[in-house]
């Protein structure tokens, strides 16, 4: 099994996502995280998928993405060339003793601090998934209350097919 | 000005859709207001189900998508099973259905069903229409989709207030662009001379040609590509009839329920040519057995069925008519090496037998064969699924006529209304439904569609008073226990018949089976012929 990166440039057209979604989960593909969004053309969006399954896997959903109509492209990302991003809404227990060093933390992860209240910090956080992970363990033991993430966005270094 | 339900006949018209299938309700109103006044036919069958089954059976028949119509909610739940039939056989199809006011979706107000949403997996692509301005290109779209490429079902979902409201004029577009969708139909040139290399150095080649080539109409070219190499073909359920049965090359249906010299065929070989079939797991039960010994290359207009079911070498993507009309260039003057060809003939010689018989029955393997000499070659046999199936798919000796079945999919009670759609679209030909006792009772209620409009079908019951296939299954893997598959011997089909004024007979023996066929295709109008056939016939 291996975690992979992929894009679709779809139509924007009502009904696009669940077509996406749902093939994944009729033919048992397994997701890591999806995100959404329109392109510089407003009429395609672009949604990232980060999912796991041998080669065979990979292959098919690649293949089955294809025959959908609204799907105008797939591409599979190839590790080291490209970026990737996700964001993420940490809000952490803190007591007023500890807060400093939640904050502390916060600076050294390069996190926002966006809210402060009685007893919660909640941290602004946009980075890979490994850095995110990292600063999870590192506020756990202070006690985490809640946790929105947006899912993996990535983008090719330099010029790509679809920055031509 | 013009009103969305005239826009939608317009369009049929436009597309030249002679007939369409369909049962009317509430929310489609409109739409069957307009179509009162157009020259195009309407059948009204007697259960949605059957409808898509008839648009199936016609689209087969004709080579042109078939379309069918139903109200929404319950008219469009019961289309369901006849468009995943549809889909899993790659059968070109529009689906109209009537849906609830647009102001109101989401509301569960009377009648509304998300059938948008539930043919989601079963559908090559569908549409909720929100604009009465967007028909046009939706039923341009949908009709292109459907017949292009690998075919398949296409839903178009309409709310009564889009089918009343009105535009200012209709103006059918001429083109479709769709920009994700652009099938490659031309095969690529580097991947066919390499297929070229592959067959000229292999010893023992074997064509595997599925409903792809029947579909995409390469059926010659394939036959003129076999002759001329000597390659043998074998076929799947859904490929009977690329070549006729009785000739020299042409080796019978693989797979558990087929010919024991096409599987053996494609055991031995050296090279595989798999031409429009996806290898499911009823056609090759073993897959990577099978390119583990030998070479393959795989042509297919899809290409997500390449490499799905079996590793392939060389796989070609594209129009079947197209690669195979490239091979027949590019192979020049090369015919395969006859020791192969002559092993094979021997095989089929030795694994020749003839079934024993029944006193009191029908020998439905040996009548089918004995059938297909009493018609005319162009004949059109519709197989239902079960036993009756298999009989019809190994023993029909298919001239140039065609073999329908649902082999994908395996839906009972496809054959009636199948046939009733091949009838109308090939008014001139013989056209046949063999079907068991238990298939023929789950859509029977097509005979008040044959009998309404004069449909000439012949239908052929085979009377085993089993769910014979199932029985037969629990023979083998459940200890003879036959849970839920004995039929009780009612109802008297012959009743049934003279209830709708069919003609009618019940045969006993192969004797009797064969005199009554002979009145039955002499028979003007549909004819009804049950046989009764004895419980424990195997299916091959
Ligand atoms: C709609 C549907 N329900 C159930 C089945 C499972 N099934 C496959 S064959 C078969 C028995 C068919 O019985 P019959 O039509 O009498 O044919 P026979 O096998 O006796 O020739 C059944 C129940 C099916 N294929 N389709
Ligand atoms: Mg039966």
């Amino acid at each position: 099994m291996q975690q992979y990166t992929l894009y679709i440039l779809v139509e924007n057209q009502a009904g696009v996502l669940s077509k996406i979604s749902g093939l994944f989960s009729r033919r048992g593909y397994n997701i890591d995280s999806l995100a959404v969004g329109v392109t510089n053309d407003p009429k395609v969006s672009r949604i990232t998928v980060v999912a796991n399954g041998d080669e065979y896997v990979v292959e098919q959903i690649e293949k089955q993405l294809n025959k959908l109509i609204p799907v105008i492209k797939v591409k599979r990302l190839v590790e080291g060339e490209f970026v990737s991003r996700e964001l993420c809404l940490i809000k952490v227990h803190s007591s007023a003793a500890k807060r400093f060093e939640i904050i502390k933390i916060a600076e050294l992860m390069q996190a926002k601090v966006v809210d402060v209240a009685n007893t919660t910090v909640t941290l602004e956080y946009c980075e890979t998934v490994e850095k995110i992970s990292t600063l999870l363990e590192l506020l756990k033991p202070y006690g985490i209350r809640e946790i929105v993430r947006t899912g993996t966005i990535a983008i090719e270094k330099g010029v790509s097919e679809s920055s031509k | 000005m013009i009103n969305g339900a005239d826009i939608m006949v317009k369009c049929l018209e436009a597309e030249g859709v002679s007939v369409v299938f369909g049962y009317p309700g509430a929310a489609i109103c409109p739409f069957y207001d307009s179509l009162y006044d157009s020259s195009i036919r309407h059948i009204l069958v007697r259960q949605e189900q059957n409808a898509a089954h008839a648009a199936n059976g016609y689209a087969r028949a004709s080579g042109k998508p078939g379309v069918c119509v139903a109200t929404s909610g319950p008219g469009a739940t019961n289309l369901i099973t006849g468009i995943a039939t549809a889909y899993t056989d790659s059968i070109p199809m529009v689906a109209i259905t009537g849906q609830v006011r647009s102001d109101l979706l989401g509301r569960d107000v009377f009648q509304e069903a998300d059938i948008t949403g539930a043919c989601e997996p079963f559908v090559k692509h569908s549409y909720l229409v929100s604009k009465t301005e967007d028909l046009p290109r939706v039923f341009k779209e949908a009709f292109h989709i459907a017949s292009t490429g690998r075919p398949g079902p296409v839903l178009i979902d309409i709310p009564i207030d889009i089918q009343q409201n009105e535009i200012k004029e209709f103006v059918y577009p001429q083109t479709v662009d769709i920009i994700g969708y652009k099938p490659n139909t031309k095969g690529h040139q580097v991947q066919i001379k390499r297929a070229i290399e592959l067959i000229k150095s292999s010893t023992r080649p074997v064509i595997v040609a599925g409903g792809g080539v029947l579909s995409s109409g390469s059926k010659l070219k394939l036959v003129e590509f076999a002759k001329k190499t000597g390659i043998p073909v074998v076929s799947t359920m859904m490929g009977i009839g690329v070549m006729p049965s009785d000739h020299e090359l042409y080796l019978g249906m693989l797979g558990t329920h087929g010919k024991a010299t096409a599987n053996r065929a494609l055991h031995e070989a050296d090279l595989v040519i798999v031409c429009g079939a996806r290898l499911g797991d009823r056609a090759v039960a073993a897959p990577d057995q099978m390119s583990s010994k030998s070479t393959i290359i795989h042509i297919d207009i899809d290409p997500a069925e390449i490499g799905k079911n079996v590793k392939t070498t060389i796989p070609i993507v594209g129009d079947m008519k197209n690669v195979v009309n490239k091979l027949l260039e590019e192979i020049g003057e090369y015919h395969i090496s006859n020791a192969w060809g002559e092993t094979l003939k021997r095989w089929k010689q030795e694994l020749y037998r003839v079934p024993p018989t029944f006193d009191g029955f029908v020998e439905p393997r040996a009548f089918i064969s004995k059938l297909s000499s009493m018609l005319p070659s162009k004949a059109i046999l519709v197989a239902d699924v079960g036993q009756n199936q298999i009989w019809c798919a190994n023993n029909f000796k298919i001239k140039e006529g065609r073999f329908l079945t649902t082999g994908g999919m395996g839906t009972m009670g496809y054959s009636v209304p199948a046939a009733v759609g091949a009838k109308i679209a090939r008014p001139t030909r013989e056209v046949m439904a063999v079907c068991g006792d238990g298939s023929f009772q789950m859509n029977m209620n097509e005979l008040g569609t044959i009998v309404q409009n004069n449909i000439s079908v012949k239908i052929i019951i085979m009377r085993n008073t089993r769910l014979g296939m199932v029985r037969e299954l629990q023979d083998k893997l459940y200890d003879h226990r036959h849970s839920a598959t004995i039929l009780d011997t009612k109802p008297d089909f012959l009743k049934i018949a003279e209830a709708y004024d069919i003609p009618c007979a019940m045969a006993s023996s192969n004797e009797e089976a064969e005199k009554y066929a002979e009145q039955m295709l002499k028979t003007d109008g549909p004819f009804i012929l049950v046989c009764n056939v004895y419980p424990d016939t195997p299916s091959i």
